[in-house]
């Protein structure tokens, strides 16, 4: 009786080790390049590493999300090669940078984005001013409902604003602030902040009340995107590839990925790559929009 | 109405029905605790089985992860409760032993009892906090298996010392006095005798706080698992991806995935976690019908 | 029995250091984990986080440029609404059920319930969370016409499930602990079964049924992945069960990637860290001493 648990012991152990063992395998010489960061890009980058593994097999790139805001903090923390930022690095980060590290953070474009705001596909409206988008998202903003900016929204029982939008952690939550609300003004507490870019546009899918802003590669045809106007008046602009590579939309953004001082080696090479059209190719299909 | 000297008065009568209404209610409330289960089971069924092929579960995730299958997340799985496992069940057996056979009762005792109360307690996410503090940064491991893994083990030690206690506590003393009487060390009478008759008990109770760790998300996001990996974990020093992560990412961050995709991932993270807690309870009432004492 | 060599001796001393050694761990990791959480976050905690503010506040801006502010009160609201929520769902089935196991089942009926329960329990949470989003979020849209489905009420239902098993467990326990004499003297009074049982065995094992629902709430307020998918992560308190909130737990699993090391929120999230610890141990040590004393009878 003994025997028989401790070969059940054995083979359970054996198992596992087998398991283990196995995935062994890979192991020539290869090398790690950690990839973190924005969640808009985070599906982009995971693109770009998967394809990268037809170019040189024997590099690989660990990639994960976790929003801008961890990316640039992994790059101060010094554990991570490349970091993904759908915003600019702040002056206070790039001290924190260059204190820890000894050098700078040093940023290289990879694609363009245009952070667009959706509404339900049966929401009427068409398109807002910058400042009626303060009104809703911003502190001390008094829009709360969907009359107050002229539209009356089928399947919403109470007219009221959902607004959905990104964790803190998240460029594109910074962006928006920045380039909509004005820096020194904080978001209304109360939207809901989902995880990642494609969960707000789930949201809003489902949501006939909502409206919710994230990367244009995450438009599905189940949400409407509105055009935007840089003031009243002013032409609205159409969220589009071209008009994000034109600068026209008034809420284009550059991707960018970060480096702790210059680019060398295996990094360098891969950072080369994404800028070839192989690379800009799999922007493209991601929905963004390649540089040219 | 006859009132025979046995038969039952209007008093007893109400008793009995309130009774029957109060079976009723309580055998309601255990189905709509049952329901539950099964439709949540039968609906991941039914969604995800569409998705669950072979090719699903062996091969990597493609185009952009809307493709292809789970099996790096599988491995991950696996390499993390392999690691886990291997730190916490002979620290949590051997901390057992020393509370059950030779701890006396004292002050001390009840602060380790109070510790483990404690350790169990403590949500996963504040686990993860002291992964992050303790084994990422402190000690230097960095995003690992490793880091993971010991994060998981600290989790999962209480449990193990509870269930391990009960097993050993279950042997009864007369068999150890008969050792003792015949000149054996405590240690010997432990090995020779205590364990062996509760090792059962012990391999259900770690069975269970296996399938535990792997179900966690938590502790493993900021500690060692990733959202994509190209290579399989090579060492623990790697990262790795991880079921229960994946499953995460999938239905929060990866777009156009096709809708069985997240439901086949919830699926196998269930199947693997029910199927070593089936084994558990099997394990179980196998030993119980064949203790002779 | 081998004669014990001098080597033997020795290796069984070694052994038993390492006994010792690991008896002492869980202490070890218990203080080890409070001071960690503590100590990363002292500095900002002691000297620059306004206890008053961080506690009564309902504004959470840790990454506001101009204005940086730390309360924490629309926090700990969306947890104290999600997990009352889950109490009121989980208490009465989890203790119903627990009597109906313990008290009204018998042989196989009894055996087979007891691993649908456990069954129960080995859900992993971020299972819950993914039904909680992808299930639930659109029930509660459709039934109830609701503007958005993940709020306190998603987050609630799928808490109280999860919480139900830990309930019925320790309340089986606490009711088995019961010694059966007590049923025994009762039935033989002319009570029925269920009059024992609200009579007598209730109020016998009041302590142990206390401490399960206060491993509930433990589990409850713990609780992470489950509520960070489905409860809407607003920062907000909540005004009927269709709003949406964020809870202590979320907050830190949602924020902790982003903060750089030392830095004013790394540590803030930290602070959060140090509060919730110190709710799960107050509770958790109650439910200790209420089922040690149950366990003295």
């Amino acid at each position: 009786m003994k025997a028989s648990y401790r070969t059940s012991l054995a083979a359970l152990t054996l198992v596992l080790a087998a398991s283990a063992g196995c995935s062994g395998g890979d192991r020539q010489e290869r090398t790690m390049i950690q990839n973190k960061g924005s969640d808009t890009i985070v599906n982009l980058a995971q693109a770009w590493a998967e394809n990268y593994r037809r170019v040189k097999p024997e590099v690989g790139i660990a990639v994960s999300g976790g929003g801008s805001g961890t990316g640039i903090a992994a790059l101060i923390n010094g554990t991570v090669d490349l970091a993904n930022s759908s915003r600019d690095i702040k002056p206070e980060e790039q001290e924190s940078i260059r204190k820890a590290n000894g050098k700078p953070a040093v940023e290289h474009v990879v694609a363009f984005d245009a952070v667009v705001f959706y509404v339900h596909a049966n929401n009427p409206l068409n398109g807002l001013t910058i400042d009626q988008i303060a009104c809703i998202y911003g502190e001390g903003g008094t829009c709360e409902s969907w009359s107050q900016v002229g539209t009356e929204v089928p399947g919403c029982a109470d007219q009221s604003i959902i607004r959905v939008s990104r964790q803190s952690n998240s460029g594109t939550y910074e962006f928006v602030r920045d380039h909509v609300l004005g820096k020194e003004r904080d978001f209304k507490l109360g939207s809901r902040d989902m995880q990642g870019s494609k969960d707000v546009v789930d949201l809003v899918e489902h949501t006939p009340c909502a409206i919710g802003y994230s990367g244009i590669g995450y438009a599905t045809d189940k949400v409407k995107a509105l055009c935007v106007s840089a003031k009243e008046g002013a032409p609205c602009i159409t969220p589009t590839v071209a008009a994000a590579r034109a600068k026209t939309y008034p809420l284009s953004r550059p991707l960018y990925m970060y480096t702790l001082g210059d680019a060398e080696g295996a990094v360098k090479a891969y950072l080369d790559w994404i800028h070839t059209a192989d690379g800009q190719r799999i922007v493209a299909e991601s929905g963004f929009v390649p540089i040219d | 109405m006859s009132t025979t000297p046995f038969s039952a008065t209007a008093h007893t009568l109400a008793a009995e029905r309130r009774e029957s209404v109060a079976k009723g209610l309580l055998g309601l409330a255990t189905a709509l605790l049952v329901l539950p289960l099964v439709g949540i089971i039968g609906l991941l069924v039914v969604k995800g089985w569409p998705a669950l092929t072979w090719e699903f579960l062996l091969t990597d995730p493609a185009a952009g992860m809307i493709a292809g299958g789970n099996y790096p997340a599988i491995i991950g799985t696996l390499w993390l409760i392999g690691v886990s496992l291997t730190i916490s069940a002979p620290v949590g057996v051997l901390a057992a032993i020393y509370l059950n056979e030779y701890a006396g009762d004292n002050w001390l005792t009840r602060i380790i009892h109070l510790a483990i109360v404690n350790l169990a307690g403590v949500p996963s996410i504040v686990h993860a906090l002291f992964g992050v503090g303790a084994f990422v940064l402190f000690l230097g491991l960095g995003t690992s298996i490793l880091s993971a893994a010991l994060t998981l083990a600290v989790m999962t030690l209480p449990v193990i010392i509870a269930s391990t206690r009960e097993a050993l506590a279950s042997v009864p003393l007369a068999f150890r006095h008969a050792c003792w009487a015949l000149g054996a060390s405590r240690w010997q009478t432990i090995r020779h005798i205590v364990l062996p008759n509760s090792i059962s008990g012990i391999l259900t109770g770690v069975i269970l706080q296996v399938s535990r760790a792997a179900g966690e998300t938590a502790p493993i996001m900021f500690t060692g698992a990733a959202f994509y990996l190209p290579f399989l974990p090579a060492s623990v020093r790697d990262q790795c991806m991880a079921l229960s992560m994946h499953l995460f990412t999938l239905s929060t961050q990866v777009p156009g995935v096709p809708p069985a995709f997240p439901y086949a991932t919830a699926l196998v993270l269930l199947t693997l976690v029910v199927a070593f807690n089936l084994v558990s309870i099997i394990f179980r009432s196998y030993l119980r019908s064949r203790r002779k004492w | 029995m081998r004669r014990a060599l001098p080597f033997s001796r020795f290796g069984e001393r070694l052994i038993e250091a390492a006994i010792v050694l690991c008896g002492l761990s869980a202490i070890f990791f218990v203080i080890a984990i409070f001071l960690f959480v503590f100590l990363s976050g002292a500095d900002f905690m002691l000297h620059r986080l306004d206890w008053v503010e961080f506690l009564t506040s309902a504004e959470w801006y840790p990454t506001s440029v101009s204005n940086k502010r730390y309360g924490t009160l629309a926090l700990i609201a969306g947890t104290a609404s999600v997990t009352g929520l889950a109490m009121l769902i989980a208490v009465p089935f989890g203790l119903g059920t627990a009597v109906f196991i313990s008290e009204f089942t018998y042989g196989k009926a009894k055996e087979i319930l007891k691993v649908v329960v456990e069954l129960l329990a080995a859900i992993p949470s971020v299972v819950w969370g993914f039904i909680g989003l992808a299930m639930m979020n659109p029930l509660i849209i459709d039934l109830l016409n609701a503007p958005i489905g993940l709020n306190v009420l998603n987050g609630g239902i799928i808490l109280g499930l999860m919480s139900v098993p830990i309930i019925v467990s320790i309340g089986e326990d606490a009711l088995k602990a019961v010694p059966d004499s007590f049923r025994e003297a009762s039935l033989a009074l002319g009570a029925t079964r269920w009059q024992s049982v609200y009579k007598v065995l209730f109020p016998a094992a009041r302590s142990g049924l206390l401490a399960a629902v206060l491993l509930g709430v433990g589990r409850g307020i713990g609780e992470t992945m489950a509520v960070l998918m489905a409860t809407g992560h607003a920062v907000k308190i909540p005004t009927s069960p269709l709003d949406s909130v964020r809870t202590l737990t979320a907050t830190i699993a949602a924020e902790l990637g982003e903060t750089a090391r030392g830095s004013d929120h790394y540590q803030a999230l930290f602070a959060i860290g140090v509060l919730l610890f110190g709710i799960t141990f107050v509770v958790n040590l109650t439910a200790d001493l209420l089922v040690r004393g149950v366990r003295r009878k």
